[in-house]
Parts: C-alpha cells; structure tokens; sequence
C-alpha cells in the first residue's frame, strides 16, 4: 500500500516538479500516471523509490515514510520495488543471464535457487533461449522485456515502470502491456508512468493525471 | 551465513575477473608496488645481516695488546704478569707471532704471500678480555696499558662493531622513514587505482543502487581488489628480496667461505614473510576503502 498526503517536490534551482499532491494505491491495483511531459510523472516514481526525497508532505510504503528513511534503510526499501526504466540500464558487459541475476545477487540467493527464479523469469518475458547473448544483440522490445525480467525476478511487492513502452512500436508495447496485466493478475501492485494512450486503452487501469505538478482532475 | 559466504565469495570471483579483465594494467600496477616495497624490505633485511654479525662482536669485546716487534721473551713475559695482576682484568691468551702468523697462513687464503716473506712481520700479542665491557671501562683499560713498557699499540676489537652498530641504527631509522613514504605511496596507488575503477564503473554501481545494492555490497570487490592487489605487490617484493639474496649467497660463494660466520646472507624469516603480504595487503585496503567511500558519495550527491 501506497499513500502520498500533501507531497511537493522542489529541485534546486527553484523547479517546482510536484505541488500538493495526495493519493493511495491500494496493494494489488493497477494504476497509470498520465500527463504531458514535464508534468512530473517520473519525479513522482522517483519519490516512491526513494531515489529522490520529497521537500515536504510524507511518502508512505507499506507503514513506512520513504522521506524519512536512514541512508542505510533505503536499500532495503528498494528491494520492495521492481523498477522498469525507460532507458533499460542494462550492464552491456554481462550477459542476459547474468543481468537479471543481479538483484538476487544482491540480496543474497544461493546460486541453484537463483538461477531456477532467473529462468523462470526469463521464461515468463519470453527470452529464455537468450539466456548467453549479451544485452547488445537484443532489439529494443527485448530489451525492455529483459529490463522487466530483472523487475520481477526477486517477486517485488510493488512494479514501477517509467515510459516502458516509450521507445517501443506498438507490436512490442502491445506484448508488454500483456506482460504487466499478467504480474498484475498474480497480486503485484502496478504503478506506470506513461502518456501511451494505446496502452492505456488496452489495460483499462485506474488513471492518476498530472498537470504542471499538480493532480489534474 | 551460507549467504554471507557465497556474496563473499563471488566478491572474491568478481576481483579476480577484474584484474584479468585489464591484465597489463594490473600486473604493472603489482609490480610498481611490488618494487617500491622490496626497497625498504630489502634495506632492512641488509641491516638485520649486519646488525647480527656486528652483535657477535659487540657483545664480547676483546682488547688486543700489540708488543713491539722487538721485544724479547722476558719483556713478553713481563705484560703477562701486569696482566695477571691487573684487578680489570678478566682473563688473557697470548697469541705468539708464531702462531699469529699460521694462522694467517690458513685463514685467509694468503699462504703463498706469507711464505714468500722474508720475516715474520707480525708482533707477539694478547688478547684480553675485561670484567667490565662498558665503553668507559675499556677505553681506560686501553690507555693504561698502552702506557707499559714494551706494548706498541692497544685496540679496541669492539670499536667498529659499537661504531657500525650506532650508524646502522641510523640506518634503520632512514629505512623506517623510507617505508613510511612508501606506505604513503602505495595508499596512493590504490585510492588512484580504485578511483578510475568506480568511474568506468559508474552506470554499474548507479544501476545496482537503484535495484536495492547496500553501500557494503558496492564497496566489497572494490575492497577485495585494493587488499589482494597489496597483497600481490608484497608477493612480488618478496620474490624480488629471496631472489636478490639468492644471487649473493650463490654469488659470494668464495668469499662466504672465507668469512664464513660473518657474511652467510639470511633470507627474510617467516614473521617478516608473512608481515610483507598482510601489511601491504591492509593498506591496500585502506586506500581502497578511502577511495570508494569518497567517490561513492560523489556519485550519490549528483
């Protein structure tokens, strides 16, 4: 469960990303975040990871305030979270395998238990035959999939994507559209920041609309 | 702590892959520390081959009591009694020119020289030993008995061993200082090393960060490598100081027979062994905890 009360983001410099906001996303729901670009979507996603820290109001995540967490608490955090970036950030110089291990490496597995949830998720994006190539040799739709891979293989409570369909044609993003109704469906909570509205069309979620930073009804 | 162990270990795995990923580089980086530590190691193992030779003698110091080549048995004879009644005296031995000279025959590998001498040239002597080894206490046994009839020359067999002693314990305070800087050095190379490592390495630590990577998981391989690549340079020191010693007993093979108790060159001993892989192997650690811990918040604060 998510719940956002009064939060308002300020950078330095004086750019007001985010004013009062206030909402919940019940655990479970799917939710998109629509807005022009600029209106703050990605700020807002941010803010749920911890990646940035909102200037005042709370950000709360499962009982605790994301605002107020200890350097050394926001790891810990983040492991709640699948991330799904726009950009991908894949290590080029790991292969598939590898790449999505990475979060279960970090968190500790042991190798056998590791590599069967690496497959699993490999399998689940549909590049399990992949599992040797390097992120290099995959088109942009695979990528994005092999990004989602590494999202969901240590089973996150929560699955953040910024734009996962933004560099995509509509074929590849129909496929991952499918992809999130599918973890939707098995209890993970979906928040998407996105203006695709063919996406948005397909998935029929619960809609959070943004205007210049502030919640647009 | 299974978990505990295979992080660890695949850390281990992830430095190992690192340095054979950029073999040149690391292998020049290993053999410049390697270097600059088998200086000071080096340096102070010579000290300790002349420390302990120069303690033989210092510790038992012996005054020779030179006679004039001249003089005849009865005036020999006669130093014998002042010697026996001299209450600063502990004992005595006469070595005859006779005997001097045998010796001299057999031990220094001079025998054709000293035979083709016309005379003995070498002056009946005592050696003395005194009750009071003090510096004081033998400098005063020499000038008095330097002042008896018939004594020549008196010397102090200890002064050079006491003089090199003093000058090696500067010595040892240089090679302190030496290491010191190298120490310094060798932090220095590593907070280098690691930091271009953490900037090619940027998108990697901003990428695990963000899926949920503590500060320690980061920093761990960073660790491994500063320590083992310490560790490695302390190796290559110690291949370079066992070699080098190697080379002169080998080497002085003639020359460490004839002084065979003074000069048979010592390797390092297995303390020195062990502290020349663990210490640099620490501060390797240390320069790469300094240079990760730095340049991880420089990467957060963006």
């Amino acid at each position: 469960m998510i719940t956002l009360s009064h939060v308002s983001k300020r950078y330095p410099g004086g750019y007001q990303a985010l004013i009062d906001i206030g909402f919940a996303i019940e655990t479970g729901e799917m939710v998109f975040i629509v807005g022009h670009s600029g209106a703050g979507k990605t700020t807002l996603l941010k803010l749920l990871a911890a990646i940035e820290r909102p200037t005042s109001g709370s950000v709360v995540v499962n009982g605790q305030n994301v605002g107020a967490l200890k350097p050394l608490a926001v790891p810990f955090l983040r492991r709640n979270f699948g991330l799904v970036f726009q950009d991908h950030k894949l290590l080029f110089d790991r292969n598939v395998f590898e790449n999505v291990a990475l979060p279960l490496q970090i968190m500790g597995y042991a190798r056998n238990e590791s590599a069967r949830r690496v497959r699993a998720a490999l399998d689940k994006v549909g590049l399990l035959k992949y599992e040797k190539s390097f992120p290099i040799t995959l088109s942009g739709g695979e990528q994005q999939r092999l990004c989602i891979a590494r999202a969901i293989v240590h089973r996150p409570a929560f699955l953040l994507a910024d734009e996962p369909t933004g560099s995509l044609d509509a074929e590849y993003a129909t496929e991952i559209g499918d992809l999130f109704r599918s973890f939707n469906q098995v209890g993970v909570t979906v928040v998407i920041a996105t203006h695709d509205q063919t996406l948005q069309a397909r998935l029929s979620p619960r809609v959070i609309a943004l205007k210049q930073g502030a919640l647009a009804l | 702590m299974t978990a505990w162990f295979s992080q660890h270990g695949r850390s281990v795995a992830q430095t190992l892959q690192r340095f054979a990923r950029t073999p040149l580089g690391s292998v020049l980086n290993i053999l410049v520390i390697g270097i600059a530590l088998s200086l000071p190691a080096g340096l102070y193992l010579v000290i300790d081959n002349l420390k302990s030779a120069s303690h033989q003698f210092a510790t038992d110091p012996q005054v020779s009591v030179f006679m004039a080549l001249d003089a005849d048995h009865t005036e020999v004879a006669r130093v014998a009694v002042r010697l026996k009644q001299n209450p600063r005296v502990q004992s005595f031995k006469l070595v005859s020119r006779d005997q001097a000279l045998q010796e001299l025959r057999q031990s220094s590998g001079l025998g054709d020289v000293v035979d083709s001498l016309p005379r003995n040239p070498l002056p009946d002597a005592y050696v003395v030993n005194s009750k009071d080894n003090s510096p004081q206490a033998l400098e005063a046994l020499r000038d008095e008995m330097a002042q008896w009839p018939r004594v020549a020359h008196v010397q102090l067999d200890a002064a050079w061993a006491r003089r090199l002693d003093a000058v090696l314990r500067l010595a040892q305070l240089i090679v302190a200082g030496l290491g010191v800087l190298l120490a310094v050095a060798l932090l220095a190379i590593t907070f280098n090393t690691i930091r271009l490592q953490v900037l090619t390495r940027r998108d990697e630590i901003e990428v695990i960060k963000l899926i949920g990577a503590t500060d320690a998981y980061i920093r761990r391989p960073f660790l491994y490598y500063g320590a083992l690549q310490g560790c490695a340079g302390g190796l290559v020191a110690w291949l370079i100081i066992s070699g080098g010693v190697w080379l002169v007993n080998h080497n002085l093979g003639e020359l460490s027979h004839v002084y065979a108790s003074l000069f048979a060159f010592k390797s390092l001993a297995l303390t020195d062994s062990i502290f020349l892989l663990l210490i640099p192997g620490l501060l390797g650690w240390i320069g790469a905890r300094l240079s990760v811990g730095r340049h991880l918040a420089l990467i957060a604060s963006k």
